[in-house]
């Protein structure tokens, strides 16, 4: 569906090839895809529209000019400007110099708070804090039971109104929140503060309700209860799927209580998470951690690498100018390189491609950063099972070297074997020397088609130099 | 009656007073020809509203098309077109099926016998709320509702449920946590034809669209439906938050490819949040949106109307909502 910036600008860029020269009109026409890209990662309209106006000013200067390679120094600059807009990795979190350290999350409704909540108290603990639970969303049916539910799985203690007295119900706290009779959750607040002073927990996370921005009650209520603790910090929890509503929200909460950081939530899916660029630029406070996944240890410090090429969709290109350098093992790679090239590509390779991308963090765009793998369309888009690629390689591994350079020596008493080795199935062992030597037939044809093109003087130069 | 829905609609979205019509006429204002200039700003505006670009480069190109065609040169009939091919969009194809007997908000209800409507959407949208919602405007309707809590993962998530239940006097069949969802659909479904209820709604677990096993659970809950009703379930809603930017195109293709989604609730439209996406997801994959959100009440959970929709959007400056 969506065709990756790289290959967009590949396509731009090879038209420009032989010029020679960039000219304004050319990088305005590689801007073009950079804006659109930034769109469909839903960065909001007019920090796009800025931000491609900077990029402009300093790609049409000279250093693109001289450049040898203009494409790579575009996607350079538009990543260099997109990384520092991000800020820096700055994951700590506040710590009161007279404990205890209150935390308190905010933002709309299911944007992941609660969940937020107990995972960052799952984090502190681990760095050695004493964390204690408030459970200040009084509003939502079972949302306090939801935190108290995490918090036993944690063995993390949970603050939560009249939370001794269990008798309290979900029931009664959806008729009191029809009656207008709702606990005061600057009263939970409160108590909360004091049974971490009486349990002695360095460290309180408040779980607010969610809210709309333009629930002006809702938002007076959150300022009653920064007033009433003066927390030492406050994060917005936002929704990575966030489209350009981003901006006002973020704005408002702002506006209304103050932001010190902000966490990203359900990074796990295919969101691009453009709106981190649009909260990180209203609100100019940092990205502290993004969530991959419903577990308690699925929080993550923020890297704004790897979220600038995840919004420009372009983890291929940049696994070789940014990335590789560090993640990869340069020689290897090229080593695999011509491997492709010359069709002596080995299931050994794939498993050193495996091992090589667990490295490099997130699993999206994954076969984009194989190495040689990046520029070819027809394996764009195909979706990767995590777990796949562990069986691949335990599969791989209960292989002897010299079945992995020539898988046609696999017999089925061979394959029976690597199945009991692998804890895999045969019918898995089959499908994976199957599904490589389609790779490899593709590998082939690729290259054939290269040849043809290297001939009739229409090559299109990419990134790799094959 | 539909007066009073349609001013609570228009108050909903028309809220932070810069619906995309103000801003289309604020533009329009500065504007003494259709030019370039005027297209480039409402393409901003479009874009801004979560539309897409390519639901956005559609209409542009209809809006340049009509222009050119009729030889319009006044501005102030931009707004006119743009609204009627935004509502070509959205009402294409939505004719009801004939013969069935539709249900409240126009749902699917098929025989009654008992139907089943399945909630699907990735965490956090407002799936239960939605849930239980629909539950209570059944039951108004004096149909016998039963409700599964298949989301067994979430913590807490059943007992939400159960208010919700509890609040509507609704049957909730739920299990353990972490049981397996396609038995608790199942439970429902044999429960609810044991007591002749007429509607069964059955609330998924939050999911991403992007975890293969959790979408074939949704498949696995999918087939158990269909093997013990024919033709079930008879809606499958995916409940999409309006605040949702592109992404959820995505959501809206894999959830269909996986359990083929009816049609759409957009959540939470009493925000700031336009809910354009909306019409970038009819657009490309046809899903028409079914329901609309505008409030925590009871009452806030609406049928989908694409002409009412567009006057909200487009008519905020008249009151004549009669």
């Amino acid at each position: 569906m969506l065709e990756g910036l790289a290959a967009r600008l590949q396509g731009v860029f090879s038209r420009l090839k032989g010029k020679g020269i960039l000219s304004e009109r050319d990088v305005d026409e590689a801007l073009r895809e950079v804006r659109m890209a930034l769109l469909e990662a839903d960065v909001n309209f007019k920090i796009v529209k800025d931000f491609v106006a900077r990029v402009k000013e300093r790609a049409v200067g000279h250093d693109v000019l001289q450049s040898l390679t203009p494409a790579q120094q575009v996607i350079k600059i538009v990543h260099e400007e997109l990384v520092q807009l991000m800020g820096s990795t700055q994951s700590r979190l506040a710590v009161a110099s007279r404990p205890p350290t209150v935390i308190m999350l905010v933002g709309l409704q299911g944007s992941g708070k609660t969940t937020t909540t107990a995972k960052l108290a799952y984090h502190l603990r681990k760095q050695g804090r004493k964390p204690l639970l408030v459970a200040a969303d009084v509003y939502r049916p079972a949302a306090i039971e939801q935190l108290r539910v995490l918090g036993r799985q944690l063995d993390i203690p949970v603050s939560a109104p009249e939370a001794g007295q269990t008798g309290r119900s979900e029931e009664a706290l959806m008729a009191g929140r029809l009656s207008g009779q709702v606990a005061d959750a600057v009263a939970v607040v409160r108590h909360g503060i004091e049974a971490a002073n009486r349990f002695a927990c360095d460290t309180v996370l408040i779980d607010t309700a969610g809210r709309l921005h333009v629930d002006q009650e809702l938002m007076d209520e959150l300022v009653r209860i920064v007033r009433e603790v003066t927390p030492h910090e406050v994060l917005l929890v936002v929704d990575a799927m966030t489209g350009q509503d981003a901006v006002t929200v973020a704005q408002q909460f702002k506006e209304a209580v103050g932001i010190d950081g902000i966490i990203l939530t359900k990074m796990d899916g295919d969101a691009r998470g453009g709106a981190a660029l649009s909260v990180r630029e209203v609100t100019g406070r940092p990205i502290k951690f993004i969530g991959v996944g419903e577990k308690p240890d699925a929080l993550e410090p923020f890297h704004p690498d790897r979220i600038a090429s995840r919004i420009l969709g372009m983890g291929d290109v940049l696994s070789l100018i940014e990335k590789a350098q560090t993640a990869f093992d340069q020689e290897k790679a090229q080593q695999i390189e011509k491997k492709i090239k010359q069709q002596q590509f080995t299931l050994e390779d794939f498993l050193f491609q495996l091992r090589q991308m667990r490295k490099m963090g997130p699993l999206e765009d994954i076969l984009g950063m194989l190495p040689g793998f990046g520029q070819m369309k027809q394996l764009k888009g195909m979706s990767v099972n995590e777990k796949d690629l562990v069986r691949a390689e335990a599969i791989i591994n209960s292989m002897t070297p010299a079945e992995r350079s020539d898988p046609g020596l696999l017999d089925s008493s061979r394959r029976q074997r690597i199945a009991r080795g692998s804890g895999t199935t045969v019918q898995d062992v089959n499908r994976l020397v199957r599904d490589f030597q389609q790779v490899q037939q593709v590998l082939k044809t690729l290259n054939i088609a290269k040849k043809r093109g290297k001939k009739g003087g229409k090559a299109r130069k990419g990134f790799f130099p094959f | 009656m539909i007066g009073g829905f349609f001013s609570r609609l228009k108050d909903a979205l028309t809220k932070t007073r810069d619906g995309i019509v103000h801003k289309v006429q604020s533009v329009i204002r500065r504007h003494e020809a259709i030019d370039e200039d005027l297209y480039e700003e409402i393409e901003a505006i479009l874009l801004q509203a979560d539309v897409g670009i390519e639901a956005t480069t559609h209409l542009l190109g209809r809006l340049r098309e009509r222009v050119r065609e009729v030889r319009v040169t006044d501005p102030e009939e931009v707004p006119g077109i743009l609204k009627e091919e935004m509502g070509e969009i959205l009402s294409a194809g939505s004719e009801n099926p004939p013969g069935l007997p539709a249900g409240p908000h126009g749902l699917e209800l098929g025989g009654l016998q008992p139907a089943v409507i399945m909630v699907v959407g990735v965490n956090g949208t407002g799936k239960t709320t939605t849930v239980g919602k629909l539950a209570a405007r059944f039951k108004g309707r004096g149909l016998k509702v039963v409700l599964a809590a298949a989301d067994t993962f979430r913590a807490a998530a059943s007992e939400q449920l159960s208010v919700w239940g509890k609040q509507t006097g609704v049957d909730v069949v739920r299990h353990g946590e972490g049981a397996d969802p396609s038995a608790v659909a199942y439970d429902a479904i044999k429960a609810a034809q044991a007591r002749s209820a007429d509607v069964v709604l059955i609330d998924t677990a939050g999911r991403l669209h992007t975890k293969t096993n959790l979408m074939e659970e949704l498949r696995k809950i999918h087939r158990v439906v269909a093997r013990e009703i024919p033709g079930a379930p008879h809606e499958v809603l995916l409940v999409l938050d309006a605040t949702t930017g592109q992404n959820a195109m995505q959501q809206a293709a894999q959830f269909s490819k996986a359990v083929g989604v009816t049609g759409i609730a957009l959540t939470k439209l009493d925000g700031t949040a336009k809910g354009g996406i909306v019409i970038a997801i009819k657009h490309t994959l046809g899903i028409p949106v079914k329901l609309i959100g505008i409030g925590e009440g009871i009452d806030d959970l609406q049928a989908f109307e694409p002409q009412e929709f567009l006057d909200a959007i487009f008519n905020n400056q008249s009151n004549n909502g009669s």
